[in-house]
């Protein structure tokens, strides 16, 4: 199997001993590589994001979506971008001007923050932690406050609403997000994320196969609590647009508003690449127990593996919102606090006595 | 129907209205127009309506004293008049006593003036486009008589300082308009709604007055753009009844086919914007994808697709084309496995259910007392369609069945107009086989002339029902022209729906209701 440490080593080894600079400057000059390698694969990936987003929206409501800028309409997304760019950002009356200006960055910063741990292949994750998963928890949620501060500051009688929405309903919801997260931690005895990884390396070794019952319930939990904590509809209730015309970002324009756009769509990514890690395995191939078949399963490299897991997820997030309609604030708090995480508590009871009795799949 | 107006002494006039809600049963008032009766005073004709019987009967009130005109209210009877007095006041300034609300509905408060008295100065230097925004008053004045019989006015405030107040619209996705919802709310539930209309308001009765019969049916498809066809045809249905004009059978095929397929449209849209209010973007594009080929049907006959221009007095502009009835038919096939699709993706939702069921409750007795006809209506339990009430062209010969739930909410209010759309397609089945020969325009004198006297007709419209009331001198343009809006009587109601529930359910409940602002604004 691809293993990236050839790529990591051979370039540390080339600063270090071709050019033999010392320890400090090369980790120095590594650590911005590396950075700008993730905001840049965040840019890429949103843009992707957007442009598949049109898509399959528009083939699900038998349109054709953008087809004029470039063949099949792929540099419509860049055309957006930059018109997003060259957009002037004037502030609002009355605004907290400080709260204001830094609310989209703790909202990229949260997202770009979780984006960071997402384990691309074997041996290229790029933050890795013993606590991994929580985290990532943790990091994710610095959002709700951004989200909270942007709908507050902009002097906007919509945005208090949309912020007050968006803040019980994300601190809501993490809590049966977390409750999955941990019910995978008690399967696999470990909270990093490479460690979670290679427990699946098994025959049927995703989780979600080993531990059967459990696994599937917090999985299925896991996407609809993500799809809320990432504000996609039928949970898009902070910007519904019918009610409260956009919500938190009504008075942002230019990047301002950009940044809540490029967040919202990579913490879809983002729910939709910890889901495929934890539960489906990351970069790891399929294994059934037949030697020649994960073999050639071996041969896929990781990234793909865990693209198209991740793809596919985001696939199926994009499904659920373009078919539902938008759910009630009280409705979805009670959908949580009634329904989901009580379900998660006792599946987490289910999944400890799986794991001390040894029921799942060694 | 010609008016033949009742009339009471002032002094005895809210009794004797009570008397006839109460003992008569006329609980639906359908509608009050406010006129100038030139020497005789400015007055009111309430149009009433026996919802058991279906009997209609018209009371005639006036003020003596131009400068000084007061009537007493009927709000107390029916909560229709709440909105309907400040219409009246706000064009003719009569002032009713003892209504809670007494301010301008449509203008704006610093206009001068009332446009629709008969001496009103349209010298354009009395009222400047204004460059500022409107001076709302946030109070509102209450008029009673004292001991002497002289008019003393109470000031009284809308809010209170701790209110919290949120305006939605005049521009909001979800008022489908430019109609100004100015919400109390309390967190995020609602404690007071005060509709403010006007925004898109034309004056299309007062330019009417001035106005050629044939000149103002430009209007009706105006008003209403979902109920362009019902709304002409209320129109000319008044105008044909006034002059006596006897129409060919082709006439009242062509007319009742037209009219079920704008309702098929008008709920087509309804089904959309639902969608659309709730968030469900690919249930609301399917609607819209449908509602194109209805469109198209409309369009080969009549050229136009919003803004139709097909009836006129004494029959159509047009005959139908060629290929109508092909593709009437082709419609009706297409149409029917929608039906199930539209089930599958939004009806059947359980979202939808949770949104829709128990939230904007209407009771019957209030859903009449507000006059709210149509669907929502009929949500209620209340059957007042008026093709089966008082019949017109071709509605006692087809075969329909009155769509008629219970519950009066959201949910079902939905429910009517999926139903309707079937039964539309129903009646579209039935006639569009038969459609005899003849003409499709009898010939009139160039010159339109309406015999005197005051007439009121009125035609199902997509959301309720849409009259006319005509009062003619015998001249070339209406005495006084006022239309019944489909729309006015659900904004009046909404408070009475909402109050208390969540701002979320505004919307559900804004789009069930399903009202077109340029119908109630005029």
């Amino acid at each position: 199997m691809f293993d990236f440490q050839i790529v990591t080593t051979w370039f540390d080894s080339l600063l270090r001993d071709t050019l033999g600079l010392g320890s400090l400057w090369s980790i120095i000059i590594e650590c911005v590589i590396v950075g700008l390698i993730i905001l840049t694969a965040y840019a890429l990936l949103a843009i992707a994001l957007i442009f598949m987003e049109r898509k399959v929206c528009a083939y699900f409501q038998c349109r054709l979506g953008p087809m004029r800028v470039g063949p099949w309409g792929i540099f419509q997304v860049f055309a957006d971008v930059v018109k997003m760019l060259i957009k002037e950002i004037f502030a609002v009356d009355k605004a907290d001007k400080l709260l204001y200006a830094i609310a989209p960055f703790l909202v990229l910063i949260g997202s770009v923050g979780a984006f960071s741990f997402m384990p691309w292949n074997k041996n290229a994750g790029i933050l890795d932690f013993n606590v991994g998963v929580f985290l990532i928890t943790a990091i994710s949620s610095i959002g709700v406050i951004g989200i909270f501060m942007a709908g507050w500051s902009s002097n906007n009688k919509f945005g208090v609403v949309s912020a007050m929405r968006g803040a019980v309903q994300m601190i809501s919801y993490e809590m049966s997000l977390g409750l999955c997260l941990i019910a995978a931690v008690a399967l696999t005895g470990t909270m990093s994320v490479s460690g979670i990884i290679d427990a699946q390396s098994g025959p049927f070794g995703w989780l979600i196969f080993k531990g059967h019952i459990p696994a599937i319930i917090a999985f299925v939990v896991f996407l609809i609590a993500g799809n809320a904590e990432a504000n996609r509809g039928p949970f898009d209730l902070a910007e519904a647009e019918s009610e409260l015309t956009a919500g938190y970002h009504t008075e942002y324009s230019g990047m301002g508003f950009g940044f809540f756009y490029l967040a919202e769509y990579l913490n879809m990514f983002i729910v939709a690449g910890i889901a495929a890690t934890v539960f489906l395995g990351g970069w790891m191939p399929i294994h059934i127990g037949v030697a020649g078949f994960d073999q050639v399963m071996d041969y896929i490299p990781g990234f793909v593996w865990f693209l198209g897991k991740t793809f596919a997820l985001v696939w199926v997030l994009l499904w659920i919102k373009w078919t539902y309609p938008r759910l009630r604030i009280d409705q979805i708090l009670k959908l949580e606090w009634k329904y989901l995480m009580p379900l998660s508590l006792l599946n987490l009871v289910l999944m400890t006595i799986v794991v001390a009795c040894g029921w799942y799949i060694k | 129907m010609k008016l033949n107006n009742l009339e009471f002494n002032l002094n005895d006039f809210a009794s004797e209205m009570a008397k006839l809600k109460n003992e008569k049963h006329f609980d639906f008032l359908v509608t009050i127009v406010g006129e100038d009766f030139g020497e005789d005073g400015l007055g009111c004709i309430y149009i009433l309506e026996n919802t058991q019987s279906h009997e209609r009967t018209s009371v005639k009130a006036v003020a003596k004293d131009r400068d000084n005109a007061y009537l007493p209210t009927v709000c107390n009877l029916w909560k229709a008049a709440e909105l309907l007095e400040r219409e009246v006041y706000d064009f003719l300034g009569i002032k009713f006593l003892g209504h809670p609300d007494m301010r301008r509905l449509y203008l704006r408060s610093d206009f001068q003036g009332y446009p629709l008295r008969k001496d009103f100065d349209m010298d354009p230097e009395k009222n400047k486009a204004p460059m500022f925004d409107d001076p709302e008053p946030d109070y509102t004045m209450q008029y009673s008589l004292d001991n002497e019989g002289k008019l003393v006015a109470k000031k009284k405030a809308l809010f209170t300082d701790d209110d919290y107040v949120v305006n939605i619209g005049p521009q909001h996705p979800a008022t489908h308009g430019v109609l100004r919802l100015q919400t109390i709310l309390d967190g995020e539930t609602i404690k007071k709604i005060y509709p403010h209309c006007g925004y898109i308001h034309r004056g299309i009765e007062k330019i009417a007055e001035s106005y050629t019969y044939p000149q103002s049916l430009a209007f009706t498809d105006r008003m209403d753009y979902l109920s362009a066809m019902m709304n002409r045809h209320a129109l000319v249905g008044v105008i044909e009844e006034a002059m006596g004009i006897e129409l060919t059978d082709r006439i009242h095929y062509i007319r009742t086919i037209m009219d079920e397929l704008q309702r098929l449209d008008s709920h087509l849209l309804f089904y959309s914007c639902c969608a659309q209010d709730l968030g469900a973007l690919t249930a609301f594009i399917y609607g819209m994808r449908d509602r194109e080929q209805v469109l198209n049907v409309m369009q080969e006959t009549t050229g136009g697709r919003l803004i139709q221009n097909y009836y006129r007095i004494g029959g159509c502009q047009d005959d139908i084309d060629v290929n109508f009835v092909d593709n009437v038919k082709k419609l009706c096939a297409y149409m029917k496995p929608m039906f199930k699709e539209y089930r599958d993706i939004f009806t059947g939702n359980l979202i939808l259910h949770n949104r829709f069921k128990g939230v904007g409750n209407l009771s019957r007795e209030n859903a009449i007392s507000y006059g709210c006809t149509g669907g929502t209506g009929r949500a209620t339990g209340w059957h007042n369609d008026v093709r089966k009430n008082h019949p017109y062209d071709m509605y006692d010969k087809v075969d329909f069945k009155e769509i008629i739930y219970n519950n009066g909410d959201s949910f079902d209010r939905y429910m009517v107009r999926m139903d309707e759309m079937e039964q539309s397609v129903h009646i579209l089945e039935q006639l569009i086989d038969n459609i005899p020969a003849g003409d499709f325009y009898v010939k009139q004198k160039p010159i339109i002339r309406v015999p005197e006297g005051q007439w009121y007709y009125s035609c199902e419209g997509s959301r309720g029902e849409i009259g006319v009331y005509l009062d003619s001198k015998g001249d070339k343009s209406p005495y006084r022209l006022k239309f019944r809006p489909m729309g006015l009587p659900l904004v009046s109601a909404m408070d009475e729906m909402l109050r208390g529930e969540k701002i979320a359910d505004l919307i559900a409940v804004g789009a069930s209701l399903d009202y077109v602002i340029p119908d109630i604004d005029r």
